[in-house]
């Protein structure tokens, strides 16, 4: 059967692929004129190149195997750890998010090193940290011998008295100093315990694996996910992320229909880690409008995915504050709200090299804290350009770098501004495809306001932290109107541990992940008052007898 | 229209939702001439349905009205003709994040069942991606393929009429993800380790029973797959009412001022407590879960297929 799977252009390309209208000009019916045409709106046939295009290099004929020997493939682009990539560090079921840099110590739970080693090995690989703190790749040792142990019945007999190990703390040390192993090290803890022998074969497992959790370190360098970066920001920085919970997020993504080629309205306050999942799920097709309150959106965790450029080239932003404006038809590109250098990249600002931007990232690192490593802050950026100045170097250069640099501030404010008149086009065309809100405000006017720019028949969906915000907001939708299948849902995540005789839920679950509520937009047609409260009805509860069985379906 | 795609109008052959209300709603295939019938009376495709935007609403002959919706996966899976049990959107969203699916992804998939699953990958790893599914019973193979034409997405999935646990997905290391809702996943778990890429990638199994799930681990395991895990994931949903509650008549005091707010001679107090409405009731707008709700549709394991 053939098949004509169109493959992702080369990356030049990319900057000249304006909008391709066809498809979307077919306009028979009724209704404005909708043509995608204020910037490029990438539709598939001009797909992005790059890195993170899925599976690339893998148009497979539909049948048939490929040949052994894919290892060669290697080449193939994000496979291996480069530097300059955001990987994840992982350690049984604790992430964090790094720059891979040569010569950067590097902090993960509890112990340092440096990521030099890493570079070049594919990603998964499991390393372990050396004396000196270099990674060496650790092989998959066979797992000692299962010869049948002594072993107890049950634990009548074992008293807990602090004194079966008879290894002090200090033995220990000693042992780690020499630099044995720490598998040598779990089986002398072993040895020295009294009551190891008295344990069940269960209890004696559970003892070995803890040991082990504890003495042999072994970190696996992931790349990064949505579902890792989800999964460690809930774990390490909730607060940042509004308490998302990561099936929360991933039910978001869902109902909202997130898909290569949309157009997306995305409010989100989540460090950019909505955004970024978005933007995965997307593929670098379609294009998405990023609305932010304040000087700027914070785009943090975006960062950490590691899309190629040519996905940013379809990410627009819009102020909340120029929204009424756009709204009721106002709008003007005069007065731009105070637009700091929050979105411009690093290179671009710093006037100093990238070693000061590493500085900084190794001063905020030893804060031990994820998003600083990540976050590139405009403080922090003043602060590097105020040390920058005081430099002997710099200025003599000043003067001469001055006049340049106001040229260059210019052009920059121009390029913002034209960037803007688009984005507030692309608004005003009122055809996107979706909205996902996520953020830390009340969402009852950010979906009021925000629903205007949405086509009918298109899903939306709203997160909130708490409930009652919520409520709130499904009543004021009910009483505009031009919503249908509202639903304030939230979901329950249990992990189980399944082991041969011994599987059960674990102790602990989350107690919360946030709420969604969801919807379709349809046509908001004129309709005199008599018919409009008929229609609120009939979208309004059902009765009780039709409930029972609708609940009863999924 | 498409299932993979955004369309503004309804076209002749789109597959369209007619939503009537609160959860109820049906799947209509367009046709020049056809009539579909409601309990609101008549719809006549060629003057109510083809041309109009999607999103519109349709008066029907007897009067009532519809809203015609564009087809998503999510909404094809609450209206899909049932062959087997299906997956739902809860389930469905926290397969495609945990398998990392996004386009380009390949994926391999059995069984394909009624095509619940099917249809959101299929979304998913659009434009140049692929499924590859699986199924052992033909004719539910051959529907599926008829649906997949039908709804114009024929060449982003292949469909196969084999039994995975002998024969595999039909393809060798070419998977970004592999998933597996089949009553005996640990005899496919070999198949679905030759059909990953040889870097690696990631798997789910789908099981509603404990001990499908412990025989599928341990296989996992001993084929060198990392990261195991099994979770869970439950839908709960609110409805959105406002509540009367009455206040108690705790009877009057008798001259005494040290009664509680519930004194009925001090409205005006309660009136701002409680939101009150009426004498002696207060309101307030509440989440209230349904009477049941799902308890269990299955446990997910996932795990990672990794070089190390």
């Amino acid at each position: 059967m053939s098949r004509d799977i169109p493959s992702p252009p080369p990356a030049e390309r990319n900057n000249a692929a304006p909008a391709h209208p066809a498809a979307a000009n077919e306009n028979v019916g009724p209704g404005s004129q909708r043509v995608r045409s204020a910037g490029p709106h990438r539709k598939w046939q001009e797909g992005p190149a790059g890195r993170q295009a899925g599976g690339t290099g893998n148009r497979q004929r539909p049948s048939g195997g490929r040949a052994r020997g894919a290892m060669e493939e290697s080449a193939k682009p994000g496979l291996r750890i480069c530097e300059g990539d955001c990987a994840v560090l992982k350690r049984d079921e604790v992430f964090k998010a790094v720059l891979v840099l040569r010569r950067r110590k590097v902090i993960f739970e509890k112990q340092w090193f440096y990521l030099d080693n890493a570079i070049g090995h594919i990603y998964g690989t499991t390393f372990e940290v050396s004396s000196g703190g270099s990674l060496q790749p650790k092989k998959k040792m066979e797992e000692t011998t299962t010869e049948t142990k002594e072993a107890g019945t049950d634990n009548r007999n074992i008293v807990d008295d602090g004194k079966s190990q008879k290894l002090t703390h200090d033995d220990i040390k000693a042992l780690k100093d020499k630099g044995i192993k720490g598998q040598e090290i779990v089986q002398q803890l072993i040895e020295n315990s009294t009551t190891f022998r008295g344990k069940t074969e269960f209890a004696q497992d559970k003892y070995i694996k803890k040991k082990k959790k504890k003495y042999e370190a072994v970190i696996t360098i992931v790349k990064p996910s949505t579902r890792i970066l989800s999964t460690m920001y809930y774990a390490r920085e909730p607060g940042k992320i509004n308490h998302l919970r990561y099936d929360t997020l991933a039910q978001m993504l869902t109902l909202g229909n997130i898909r290569a080629g949309n157009k997306m309205i995305v409010m989100e306050t989540c460090a950019g880690l909505v955004l970024g999942a978005i933007m995965e799920r997307m593929g670098g097709y379609g294009s998405i409008i990023q609305m932010y309150p304040g000087g700027g959106p914070v785009r943090a965790a975006t960062s950490c995915f590691g899309f190629p450029e040519s996905f940013f080239n379809t990410l627009y932003e819009f102020p909340l504050s120029k929204v009424d404006n756009l709204v009721s038809g106002t709008f003007s590109s005069e007065t731009l709200p105070s637009e700091p250098e929050y979105n411009v990249p690093v290179e671009e600002e710093s006037n100093g090299s990238l070693d000061e931007k590493q500085t900084l990232i190794q001063e905020t690192e030893e804060e031990s804290s994820t998003e600083a490593v990540m976050e590139s802050n405009e403080t922090e950026e003043q602060e590097t350009m105020d040390l920058a100045a005081e430099d002997t170097d710099y200025k003599e250069s000043k003067e001469k770098g001055n006049k340049e640099n106001i040229r260059e501030k210019q052009r920059k404010q121009q390029e913002r501004r034209r960037k803007l008149v688009e984005t507030a086009a692309l608004l005003e065309e009122k055809n996107a495809d979706g909205l996902i809100v996520a953020s830390r405000f009340h969402p009852t006017p950010l979906l009021l306001s925000l629903l205007e720019f949405v086509a009918p028949s298109r899903p939306f969906v709203v997160y909130c932290q708490y409930k009652e915000p919520l409520l709130e907001c499904y009543t004021k939708l009910r009483e505009k109107g031009g919503v249908i299948n509202l639903k304030l849902s939230e979901t329950w995540l249990r992990n189980y541990q399944v082991l041969p005789d011994r599987s059960h839920p674990k102790l602990m679950m989350s107690g919360g992940g946030g709420y969604l509520l969801s919807g379709i937009t349809v046509t908001v047609e004129k309709v005199q008052s008599d018919a409009s409260s008929l229609e609120a009805q009939k979208i309004e509860e059902p009765t009780s007898k039709k409930r029972k069985l609708q609940e009863l379906h999924c | 229209m498409s299932f993979v795609e955004y369309g503004d109008t309804i076209k002749d052959g789109d597959t369209a939702i007619v939503f009537l209300g609160h959860e109820s709603m049906f799947p209509v295939k367009v046709q020049h001439g056809s009539k579909t019938q409601t309990k609101y009376g008549v719809i006549r495709h060629s003057t109510d349905l083809i041309g109009k935007r999607y999103g519109s609403k349709v008066t029907c002959s007897k009067g009532g009205w519809v809203f015609i919706l564009h087809p998503t996966p999510e909404l094809w899976t609450m209206n899909l003709p049932h062959r087997t049990q299906i997956l739902y959107s809860t389930d469905i969203s926290l397969i495609t994040m945990m398998l990392e699916l996004k386009p380009g992804s390949i994926v391999c998939e059995s069984g394909t069942g009624s095509g619940s699953l099917s249809h959101a990958i299929i979304r998913t790893v659009a434009p140049t991606g692929h499924l590859y599914t699986v199924e052992f019973h033909q004719q539910r193979a051959e529907k599926a393929k008829e649906e997949f034409q039908e709804h114009k997405v024929e060449h982003l999935v292949t469909v196969k009429n084999q039994d995975v646990c002998k024969n595999g997905f039909g393809v060798s290391n070419v998977a970004d993800a592999v998933f597996l809702d089949i009553p005996s996943p640990w005899e496919a778990i070999g198949h679905a380790q030759s059909a990953l890429k040889i870097e690696g990638g990631r798997i789910c199994s789908f099981s509603p029973c404990i001990e499908q799930v412990q025989r599928t681990c341990l296989a996992m395991e001993e084929h060198g797959f990392t990261e195991i895990n099994t979770l869970e994931i439950l839908l709960r949903v609110y409805n959105v009412r406002t509540i009367s509650l009455q206040i108690p008549d705790l009877g009057k005091a008798a001259e005494d001022n040290s009664s509680t707010g519930f004194d009925s001679t001090n409205q005006s107090n309660q009136g701002s407590l409680y939101g009150i409405l009426q004498q002696g009731t207060a309101q307030f707008k509440s989440g209230v879960p349904l009477k049941e709700m799902v308890g269990h549709t299955g446990y997910l394991t996932f795990a990672t297929k990794s070089l190390f």
